[in-house]
């Protein structure tokens, strides 16, 4: 079936789904005059990313003797690229390098969630549902409450999220509407199979019903914008896939009707034994990382100016080397921001030093800013969400933190 | 008397699915009788046959094979050396836009092999177990203990090995049996990279070129015993990652003992005594650990999080606290006798009566399909490559906590649709279908409602029947 058929049937076959999802197939969007019509996107990086390795303070005194053979260099083969005096960038993301010099990105630094403990997964919940501390009931993420919480009267439709994978991640999970996507090389079934299984999971299953039609729609967009279904799965690895992953986001988020906020979760950040920052493996999901950044750049084309990147992982590293060369969970991480809406080419940190009594129990680097002041930052200055919506309904007993002012260009 | 809506549930919430060889009927004479039978068959969790390699066949195999490797980029290196005696090796970041467009076809490494070969019998198995019961539970604890090939090919060519050697012999036996069999394996050594912690003041330690790692420590505390909230501190993660260094696995070169075995290096072992949630551990060597683990096996703590776990897998994602309270009392009260543990959960009113709201995951929806169907894939790679689109591939986990347990998370959107896409591809490759109805009355009949039953009988295709059948309610939930 050629894409413009399929479209065209993929439609006819939600307006017959019904009442329920009439948003699937709504206008599109009309915007209040002179707003901006933003797309934000979150990468969660799994498994907790050296934010040392990552973006180094190669002038904090401390550094070269905490990091030993991982240090990173500031001059010969491997070296960091100078992001200002005191921090350099690792070289496996010449991409994000150019978008910091062109003033589209930016580095915060010794930043973390309000979780202290260093569960990966109780800290990968905390940072995506957006509540002060542990939940394990916690069912929806900060991502799908910012959707709900957007101004009434901008839109006709409700703006859409999208969750890039197999399944939708806590942070997009909730009462907003969310759409999938994931690279795959399976034929579509029929519509008409797709329309009858529809009425049936209307008539005994409305959670199936519902999610079935979230990923009918993002099907609909995806032909629309000519992504080719059925295309193999990328070579190349990590790297690829997280590409590929990034272009097919970047893709749907370009569609006037299509989702207006997005996320992707990236894998394998859990460097606990050579964790090779400029040669081995860190390096290589860096590399795959900056080429996802450059891929949603490049597919937002003209949207890329009314965009932000957000790339967060659950927690940082032990600022010392451990005992294989890799780095244990730690606490203070750092966030990226990228794409034209961010007020770029500056590494954003209230240094904390890296001797023994300025570490976080004298292990870790120590957080000076909460992720969720940034997030409330750019989602206020991005989207305009007041004050206390981020407080109240996005994150939860967060008024004591204050949004982040100055993000958004 | 029979009680047909009670057969069907032990196929479904205990077991795999029915295979419409008339299990439905006799499942429905004794619902709890027939699960508990599957228990009783001797051996009936072990796993072996022709071609089934140990762990250590495996892992020489994959030595073999990496030994071969860098002969082969030796060769390649002093080759490229005699023609351009001037290059200079480049020092540049890996990018993927300069990794070479298409690399001609390799045959499958050996760790790609052995990892199919166990994949296929897994499955074989799982398509023909009585009641599946008994396969449920090594998946729940194989994810329980999950270790992820994503960590390379070592993992890739013993995870079968793994499950077959550490997982099901004792999955109807003890908990600390299966504990100490898991964290003493290769496997689970290597994936959470504690082969090669060492301690900071032991002799090998002394050359500061190795320390300590508390990968595994954490995880075990953290998800293999006590979980998350049972009461262990930082001191205690790192006082653990002491206690086990010196575990590890004995590598090509056969120094501690033969390739691919479990070792304890008494030179890489911290030398002195450790405290561990208050208790003193003065074992000068393998035994400290040993001593740890099996405190932690019987900890109050880890009776709780097992019957937590349990409890959500098999019946709700809140499961119901009479049905996790009493498991517990059963593990501690039995020492953690598993086949005691999961005889309990039969024996329980609230497992059977609470409704269907749990969603197959995509192991089981394929394995439900292949049961049912009467035929299974193409070919194991086929099973592979569909598990792997639906976000769930085989001895793959995102980490270390294994796949998720939640019905909302493979309910998600992306996934009801390639399940849609994955089970009309599937119907329309099955040539001869019979009729779509009578596939229904085999595989959900007794819970069959009035509207699936009337979608799948007035389909334009045994085809389209077939496909709305395998999605429909009935066979997603359980």
């Amino acid at each position: 079936m050629d894409p413009i058929s399929s479209c065209l049937s993929r439609r006819r076959l939600l307006k017959g789904a019904g009442a329920l999802f009439a948003w699937a197939h709504a206008p599109a969007f009309a915007h209040a005059a002179g707003a901006r019509d933003a797309r934000f996107v979150t990468i969660i990086l799994r498994g907790g990313m050296d934010a040392l390795s990552a973006v180094a303070p190669v002038g904090d005194p401390a550094y070269a003797g905490l990091r030993g053979p991982l240090a990173m260099q500031t001059a010969g083969p491997g070296a960091g690229l100078a992001l200002d005096g005191f921090f350099a960038l690792n070289p496996a993301m010449p991409n994000f390098a150019r978008l910091y010099q062109a003033k589209q990105a930016a580095v915060v630094h010794a930043v973390a969630s309000p979780y202290r403990e260093r569960s990966h997964f109780d800290a990968q919940d905390v940072l995506e549902s957006g509540l002060a501390g542990v939940d394990p009931h916690a069912a929806s993420g900060w991502m799908n409450r910012a959707l709900a919480a957007l101004p009434k009267g901008a839109r006709v439709a409700p703006p859409s999220g999208l969750a890039i994978g197999a399944t939708t991640p806590l942070i997009l999970r909730g009462p907003a509407q969310v759409i999938g996507w994931a690279p795959q090389a399976v034929p579509k079934a029929s519509d008409d199979l797709a329309m009858r299984l529809m009425k049936l999971y209307q008539a005994r299953d409305p959670a199936l019903a519902e999610a079935l039609a979230r990923g009918l729609e993002t099907d609909r967009i995806a032909s629309r914008q000519g992504m080719e279904m059925g295309k193999p799965a990328a070579r190349g690895g990590e790297p690829g896939a997280m590409i590929q992953s990034a272009e097919g986001a970047a893709r749907l988020l370009a569609a006037e009707d299509g989702p207006r906020i997005a996320a992707l979760a990236f894998d394998g950040w859990d460097t606990h034994a050579n964790e090779g920052p400029i040669s081995g493996r860190l390096a290589q999901l860096l590399g795959g990382l900056d080429g996802a950044l450059a891929a949603l750049e490049t597919g937002l084309g003209p949207h890329w100016k009314d965009t932000a990147v957000f790339v967060v992982t659950e927690f940082g590293r032990t600022a010392r080397v451990n005992g294989t060369l890799g780095a244990d969970h730690g606490t203070g991480a750092l966030a990226f921001l990228a794409g034209g809406a961010i007020r770029g080419g500056r590494v954003i940190a209230d240094w904390p030093g890296l001797s023994e009594a300025q570490l976080y129990e004298k292990r870790d680097l120590k957080p000076t800013a909460d992720l969720r002041a940034v997030a409330k930052g750019v989602l206020a200055d991005l989207f305009g969400l007041s004050a206390g919506a981020l407080a109240d309904k996005v994150f939860p007993d967060s008024r004591a933190v204050a949004p982040m002012a100055g993000l958004i260009v | 008397m029979a009680d047909p809506a009670l057969g069907y549930r032990a196929l479904t919430r205990f077991g795999l699915g029915p295979r419409g060889d008339g299990d439905l009927a006799i499942a429905a004479g004794d619902p709890r009788g027939f699960v508990r039978a599957e228990l009783s068959q001797p051996g009936v969790a072990l796993l072996d046959g022709p071609g089934l390699m140990g762990s250590v066949a495996a892992l020489k195999a994959h030595f073999a094979e990496q030994e071969e490797r860098k002969r082969e980029r030796e060769r390649v290196a002093a080759a490229n050396a005699a023609a351009q005696p001037m290059a200079q090796p480049a020092m540049a970041p890996p990018s993927p836009a300069a990794m070479p467009a298409k690399e001609p076809p390799k045959p499958p490494s050996p760790d790609q092999q052995l990892y199919r070969f166990e994949a296929g019998a897994r499955l074989q198995r799982a398509l023909q177990a009585r009641v599946g019961f008994v396969e449920r539970l090594v998946a729940f604890w194989s994810n329980h203990f999950a270790v992820s090939v994503a960590k390379g090919g070592f993992v890739r060519a013993v995870a079968g090995a793994y499950e077959r050697e550490v997982i099901r012999p004792h999955a109807l036996g003890r908990f600390a049996d299966m504990l100490m069999a898991v964290e003493r394996h290769p496997a689970m050594q290597v994936y959470l990279d504690n082969s090669q912690s060492v301690g900071p003041d032991s002799k090998a330690g002394a050359n500061r070129k190795r320390g300590l790692n508390e990968n595994l420590a954490r995880e075990i505390l953290e998800l293999h015993t006590l979980g998350v909230g049972g009461g262990y501190s930082q001191a205690d993660v790192g006082a653990l990652a002491r206690i086990i260094t010196g575990w590890g696995h004995v590598g090509p070169e056969g120094r501690l003992g033969e390739p691919g075995t479990f070792r304890f290096n008494a030179n890489a072992h911290e030398p002195g005594a450790q405290v561990l949630l208050g208790k003193t551990y003065a074992q000068p060597d393998v035994t400290q650990g040993e001593a740890a683990i099996l405190d932690l096996a019987r900890h109050p703590a880890t009776a709780r999080f097992i019957a937590t776990k349990l409890a959500r897998h098999f019946v709700a994602d809140e499961p119901p606290p009479a049905l996790v309270a009493k498991l517990e009392k059963t593990f501690r009260d039995t020492d953690g006798d598993l086949r005691a543990v999961s005889l309990a959960l039969v024996e329980s009113d609230a497992a059977w009566s609470a409704p269907p709201l749990k969603m197959r995951d995509p192991w089981q929806f394929l394995v439900a399909v292949g049961r049912v169907a009467g035929r299974g894939f193409d070919d194991v790679g086929q099973m592979l490559n569909w598990l792997r689109l639906l976000g769930m591939p085989l001895w793959h986990p995102p980490g270390p906590n294994g796949y998720s347990d939640l019905a909302a998370v493979w309910a998600a959107p992306e996934n009801m649709k390639l399940r849609l896409d994955l089970a009309a591809r599937f119907a329309e490759r099955l040539r001869d279908v019979g009729h779509p109805s009578d596939f229904l009355e085999k595989a959900v009949g007794p819970a069959a409602s009035q509207e699936t039953r009337l979608a799948v009988a007035q389909a334009e295709s045994r085809q389209q029947g077939l496909a709305l059948l395998l999605l429909s309610p009935e066979m997603q939930r359980r």
